[in-house]
C-alpha cells in the first residue's frame, strides 16, 4: 500500500512538472510589449515566435556583452542569466 | 486535498462536454473559477485577455465604464498637434471576442467579505479572485485651489481624452508671445518622464508656430526621469524657449487660481496664458473602497503574484500598485498584467507561481524625430520589485542624431505593438 501511494505521488509530481514546463519562463511575457506577438502588427522589431533557438541565444548574449549594438536590448539583456536566456530561447523557438 | 492543475483541467473538459450536450449556456462558465478585472486600460484589458489565454476555463468579467479606451502614451503628441486623438482610441470588441464578459458600468462599491464588486446600477459581480487595475485618480484639493472646476481653466490632461483636447485648444488659441506654464508634481505619479516629454513637444509646437512664446516648467522635484537627456536636448533644440525651474529654485507650486491662471510658488507668482497643472495623484477610487490602498493612496502588493498586502484574494496591477522600482508606465502595466494573469491562474488551481522577471521600456519624444528611452529589468527582492543589478538604464548621452531618430521610430512601433496586443 505505501508503495502504491509513493508511486501515485511520483506520477503526480511528474504530471505537475510537465504542466509547469508549459508556463512561460521568467521574463517571457514582457517581451511582447515591443516584439509583436501577432503577425498583423507592422514593426521594425522582429517577432520572436518560431525564431531559431540558437539565434535568440546568440542575440541575447551579444547584446549583453556589448558585442552587438542595441537601442534598448543591450540594457535589457544585462538583466538575464545564461540559464534564463536558454529558457527564453526554448520558449520562443517552440512558439508558432 | 489540493486540486492539481491537470485535475482541474479534466473537470473543465467534462463541464465543457456536458455544456455541449445540454444547451445551458451558463453551465460551462459556472464550472470555472470567476475572475473579475476592474479597469480596461493597459493593465486591466491585458490581464483579462492573459487570463483567458493562460486558462480558457476561467470565467473573466472586465468591468469598464467607458466604451472607448483613450491611451495616454503619445497623447502629448495630440496636445502638440502632431496627431489626432482618434489615433489614441481603442474599443473592446476584440477583448470581448476572447470570451470575456464586459460589464460597461462603473464599479461603485465593494463587498470584500462577500467577494463581489457592486456596479452603479446595483448589480453584484461575484469573484473568486479580483484584479484591480483602476489607474489613477486626481487628488483634488491636495494642491490648494486645484479642484474639478479649475481643471476646465487649467487642464491637467493627465487622463487622456477631453482634457487632452482642451489643452491643445488653449495652446492653439494663444497669441504668439504668451507664457505657457506646466506644473509637475512630486513623486510618485503616472508616467515619470511624461511632464518632460510634454514640455518638449509643447516647446516644439511653440518653436514652429509661436516662436516668441515662452514655456516654464515649475517642478516640485530637483531631479526627474531621463533628466540629462532631456536637458541636453532642450539646450540644443529649445534654447531660451523652455525653462525648467526645480524645487530648490522655487519650482514647487503651492496654490493655483483658475480664474486668473495664476500659479503661486514659495518664490513668487506666475500668471500664465496657458497653464497645465499636473496635480498630485493616487490609485483609482475602487482601490480605496476595496481597502487595498494604504495611507500613501497607492497599493502595496506582493511582487510575485501582485496580490494586495492588505486584502487577500485581491490583486492590484498598473499605475495603482506600489511596484517598487517599476515606474507607472503602460509597458510596466502590461508586463505586470500578464505576470499577474499567470499567477492568478496558478493560484486558482492550487499552484505556486514562480518568481517572475519583469521588463519596462519607456520612450519619450523630445521632438517628432528625436526619441530617448529608459529600460529596466525587475525581480522580487525583499518583498519589492527591484532593479536587477547591472541591467537597465537610459539611452547613451553621446548618441548620434541617427539613433535619436531611430528611437523615435521605435517609439511609434512600440505604441502600435502594445495597443495591438492589448486591444487588437
Amino acid at each position: 500500500m505505501p508503495r502504491v501511494v509513493a508511486a501515485a505521488i511520483g506520477a503526480l509530481s511528474i504530471a505537475v512538472a510537465v504542466v509547469a514546463s508549459a508556463e512561460p519562463p521568467a521574463g517571457a511575457v514582457s517581451c511582447s510589449g515591443c516584439h509583436p506577438a501577432s503577425a498583423k502588427v507592422t514593426s521594425p522589431v522582429p517577432r520572436l515566435a518560431g525564431q531559431d533557438r540558437a539565434a535568440i541565444v546568440r542575440a541575447m548574449q551579444d547584446f549583453r556583452s556589448g558585442q552587438r549594438a542595441g537601442t534598448v536590448m543591450d540594457r535589457i539583456a544585462k538583466g538575464f542569466t545564461d540559464d534564463e536566456i536558454q529558457a527564453l530561447a526554448d520558449w520562443f523557438a517552440a512558439q508558432k | 486535498m489540493k486540486i492539481t492543475r491537470r485535475r482541474f483541467l479534466e473537470l473543465g473538459v467534462v463541464a465543457t462536454a456536458s455544456a455541449a450536450v445540454l444547451p445551458v449556456p451558463t453551465l460551462a462558465q459556472g464550472a470555472g473559477p470567476r475572475v473579475v478585472v476592474v479597469g480596461g486600460g493597459f493593465a486591466g484589458a491585458s490581464c483579462a485577455r492573459g487570463l483567458r489565454h493562460v486558462d480558457p476555463r476561467i470565467a473573466v468579467t472586465l468591468i469598464e465604464a467607458s466604451p472607448t479606451f483613450t491611451a495616454c502614451p503619445f497623447s502629448n503628441g495630440v496636445i502638440a498637434g502632431l496627431r489626432e486623438l482618434s489615433a489614441q482610441q481603442f474599443t473592446y470588441e476584440h477583448v470581448a471576442a476572447d470570451g470575456i464578459t464586459i460589464a460597461r458600468q462603473l464599479a461603485t462599491a465593494m463587498d470584500v467579505p462577500g467577494k463581489a464588486v457592486v456596479l452603479l446600477d446595483g448589480r453584484r459581480v461575484p469573484y473568486d479572485r479580483l484584479v484591480l487595475a483602476p489607474g489613477i485618480d486626481i487628488r483634488w484639493g491636495a494642491l490648494p485651489g486645484y479642484d474639478e472646476p479649475t481643471a476646465a481653466q487649467m487642464p491637467h490632461a493627465w487622463k487622456a481624452g477631453e482634457q487632452t483636447l482642451l489643452l491643445r485648444r488653449q495652446l492653439e488659441a494663444m497669441d504668439d508671445g504668451g507664457l505657457v506654464v506646466i506644473s509637475a508634481p512630486a513623486n510618485p505619479f503616472r508616467c515619470p518622464p511624461g511632464p518632460y516629454e510634454r514640455a518638449s513637444l509643447i516647446a516644439h509646437y511653440l518653436k514652429t508656430k509661436k516662436p516668441k512664446s515662452k514655456l516654464l516648467v515649475l517642478d516640485a522635484k530637483d531631479t526627474f526621469s531621463k533628466q540629462r537627456l532631456f536637458q541636453s536636448a532642450w539646450a540644443e533644440l529649445y534654447p531660451g524657449l523652455l525653462e525648467w525651474v526645480p524645487l530648490s529654485k522655487g519650482g514647487n507650486v503651492t496654490s493655483v487660481d483658475g480664474a486668473t491662471r495664476t500659479l503661486v510658488t514659495d518664490f513668487g507668482k506666475h500668471q500664465a496664458k496657458v497653464a497645465n497643472v499636473i496635480p498630485p495623484q493616487k490609485a483609482g477610487r475602487i482601490a480605496e473602497l476595496a481597502g487595498v490602498a494604504d495611507r500613501s493612496g497607492w497599493c502595496p502588493i506582493d511582487p510575485v503574484t501582485f496580490e494586495s498586502k492588505l486584502q487577500p484574494g485581491i490583486h492590484v496591477i498598473g499605475d495603482a500598485a506600489i511596484a517598487g522600482a517599476m515606474p507607472k508606465s503602460a509597458f510596466a502595466a502590461n508586463s505586470q498584467a500578464k505576470t499577474c494573469a499567470a499567477a492568478v491562474a496558478l493560484l486558482l488551481t492550487g499552484g505556486t507561481p514562480p518568481t517572475p522577471k519583469l521588463i519596462n521600456t519607456c520612450y519619450s519624444l523630445v521632438a517628432p524625430d528625436y526619441g530617448i528611452s529608459v529600460a529596466g529589468v525587475y525581480a522580487p527582492s525583499n518583498g519589492q520589485l527591484a532593479d536587477v543589478p547591472g541591467s537597465g538604464g537610459v539611452s547613451p548621452s553621446d548618441a548620434p542624431r541617427a539613433s535619436r531618430a531611430a528611437e523615435a521610430v521605435l517609439a511609434e512601433a512600440w505604441f502600435r505593438t502594445i495597443t495591438g496586443e492589448v486591444f487588437g
